[in-house]
């Protein structure tokens, strides 16, 4: 956007007069085809496409559910049982919905461990991450009133117990919760303003995406080498290049959505969740999606209330200091041989983490889960910044170019150990 | 930094005007938000809905424990068992948490009844009853465990189930939601 001033040249007398009154042809034209694009971009970066692409088909079934269901205690249980029985293709839409929701965590988990890993976040792009922790933090407390909506067991126990997490917040706790609630616990008044503002939220989103796709464009996309762009060499234009890859990345994300939509589609969910919201009995165990159980294990690992309210949601807010916790000047994790082993610990840190989320906290769960959430925090903010001074990182190529032709074309007259590693693609 | 001084320049009655419009706005923006936060507070039906609830203990046998509902929050009614009442008289109050002795958390000449907030204070959980180390209740979603007073003896609520305001008006009723009977 900003700093590639469009080359665009409307051809039709009615493309001079409206490009002259608006120019939109041209942003597009110098954002999405003329913007140079690495040519390295392995399929990981795709999924800032298949995002956009997620956050379009929540919006869209969820704006046709929002047409058949019914905000009220006493009937949305019901709403959501019509929609899935009597409205033609309802259960399409729902199921869409619901999966989709899961279908967006799993693509903005790959796309943060990916930023994580090619150091995407480091200068000049720390705006772009910040940005992005924005969208993930909207992402999770839409994904959190969408779940409450239907009104079953797991809805309703989900809400009462994430509300009674912001009651431990000193002094103004209880205050937040009663404006949440709308009552003396969960209730109606609850469910209202949740549907509200569960509807209200993806806009937010999309509009911070917006930011985040103008952040990107100004530096434009690091790579897996992690060196800029120095030449036209280095690049190809957004289109075709990246718009085709991205179609295709899309589609097959689109066939593991379908399989999950078509075939298993309560696969993510829980059964409890069929069953209408009654508060006078506790669902045995509950358990929030998938997608939260790793900070559900970090609010669960610390053995007071508010410490643990304050461990779950510093785990999320250490996410947008990652730029100056890291120190190294290197931003390819594939030139970072110390740093790479942690990044993989990380990875199995945070699936343990998910994986205890679902088990009981009794016995050495919480142990296991104290021991992992201790090493989430040190990651962070131990072990990032002192390998920046310790760690020897690998000579890093000239340029994307040479990355990726290698000896073939510039051979002798390489630094030693430059082109060790060429970058794959894919 | 010696050009500041000459800079200096003494405030115009614009600079003036412009603060005093700033300030004006500010406050009447910040004036408008307060309905809108005030409409999420419980409205007036609910308010009225929270009334004083009567309850009639006569169908409570021993030992058992019923489930009411005041303001949308469950409330454990306890009948408890003599044994009960001595395993939560028996404890020493300064090795608790949230120290309390059972007499603060029950009637003078009623401790028998049991009124508790069925609500884990944790995190909300509805805790099982006649269950746990101390047989008094325990939270299923994150360990919890209460006795029979209601008091919290492990996991991680960080306090006892509060007791409600509520008051006798005979030896088989109470009211809850008042402390004191009219």
């Amino acid at each position: 956007m900003s700093q590639h001033p469009t080359t665009y040249v409307p051809k039709s007398a009615f493309g001079k007069w409206f490009e002259s009154r608006l120019p939109i042809a041209g942003l597009v034209h110098s954002s999405f085809i003329a913007f140079p694009v690495p040519r390295n971009l392995n399929y990981f970066w795709t999924f800032g496409a298949i995002l956009v692409f997620m956050l379009i088909s929540q919006i869209v079934t969820g704006v046709f559910l929002a047409m058949y269901y019914a905000p009220n205690a006493s009937m949305a249980f019901q709403s959501v049982e019509h929609i899935m029985r009597d409205v033609n293709y309802g259960w399409l839409l729902r199921y869409l919905h619901a999966n989709g929701a899961s279908m967006f965590f799993v693509a903005v988990y790959i796309h943060i461990f990916r930023g994580l890993y090619y150091g995407s976040y480091k200068a000049p792009r720390e705006i772009l991450w910040i940005l992005g922790v924005i969208i993930y933090g909207l992402m999770m407390a839409t994904a959190f009133m969408g779940y409450v909506l239907p009104w079953g067991q797991m809805s309703y126990w989900g809400a009462t117990v994430i509300t009674n997490i912001l009651a431990a917040i000193p002094v103004i706790g209880d205050t937040i919760q009663s404006l949440l609630w709308g009552g003396y616990s969960v209730g109606n008044p609850t469910l209202n303003r949740f549907f509200s503002i569960h509807y209200l939220l993806p806009f937010m989103i999309f509009g911070v995406v917006i930011l985040h796709v103008w952040a990107l464009h100004v530096p434009g996309q690091n790579n897996p080498t992690g060196v800029p762009i120095k030449s036209g060499k280095d690049a190809v234009p957004f289109t075709p290049y990246a718009t085709i890859k991205d179609v295709f990345a899309t589609v097959v994300f689109l066939i593991f959505f379908a399989y999950f939509v078509f075939y298993i589609p309560n696969f993510m969910g829980h059964a409890d969740n069929y069953v209408p919201a009654n508060p006078s009995v506790t669902p045995a165990h509950i358990v929030p999606e998938w997608y939260f159980l790793p900070f559900y294990a970090i609010l669960r690992a610390i053995p007071d209330k508010l410490g643990g309210v304050i461990a779950m949601f510093a785990s999320i807010a250490v996410l947008a200091f990652v730029p100056w916790l890291d120190t190294s000047r290197v931003r390819s994790t594939a030139y970072r041989p110390l740093y790479k082993q942690f990044f993989w610990i990380l990875v199995a840190d945070a699936v343990l983490l998910g994986w205890l989320g679902a088990k009981p906290p009794e016995g050495w769960y919480v142990i296991v889960s104290q021991v992992a959430t201790a090493y989430y925090f040190i990651h962070f903010l131990v072990i990032l910044p002192v390998l920046g001074f310790v760690e020897r990182p690998l000579p890093l190529p000239n340029s994307i170019l040479e990355s990726v032709m290698g000896s073939k074309k510039h051979g002798a007259g390489m630094p030693a150990g430059a082109n060790a590693e060429p970058q794959s693609k894919g | 930094m010696a050009e500041t001084t000459t800079t200096l320049v003494e405030p115009t009655r614009r600079d003036f005007l412009y603060i005093a419009t700033g300030a004006v706005a500010a406050v009447g923006a910040a004036t408008l938000v307060w309905p809108f936060v005030q409409s999420l507070t419980p409205d007036a039906a609910t308010v009225a809905a929270g009334a004083p609830v009567e309850i009639d203990l006569t169908p409570i046998v021993d030992g058992q424990i019923v489930k009411v509902f005041w303001r949308g929050k469950l409330i454990f009614i306890r009948n408890r068992t003599e044994a009960e009442i001595k395993a939560a008289e028996d404890v020493n109050v300064a090795t608790l948490r949230d120290p309390q002795a059972d007499s603060a958390r029950v009637k003078e000449g009623h401790a028998k009844w049991l009124v508790v907030f069925g609500n884990c204070t944790h995190l909300g959980c509805v805790p099982l009853g006649h269950q746990g180390e101390y047989e008094g209740w325990f939270c299923p979603c994150h360990g919890s465990v209460f006795d029979t007073s209601g008091r919290v003896r492990g996991g991680p609520a960080p306090t006892n189930l509060p007791v409600p305001p509520y008051a006798f008006t005979s030896d088989t009723k109470i009211v809850i939601g008042q402390e004191v009977t009219a």
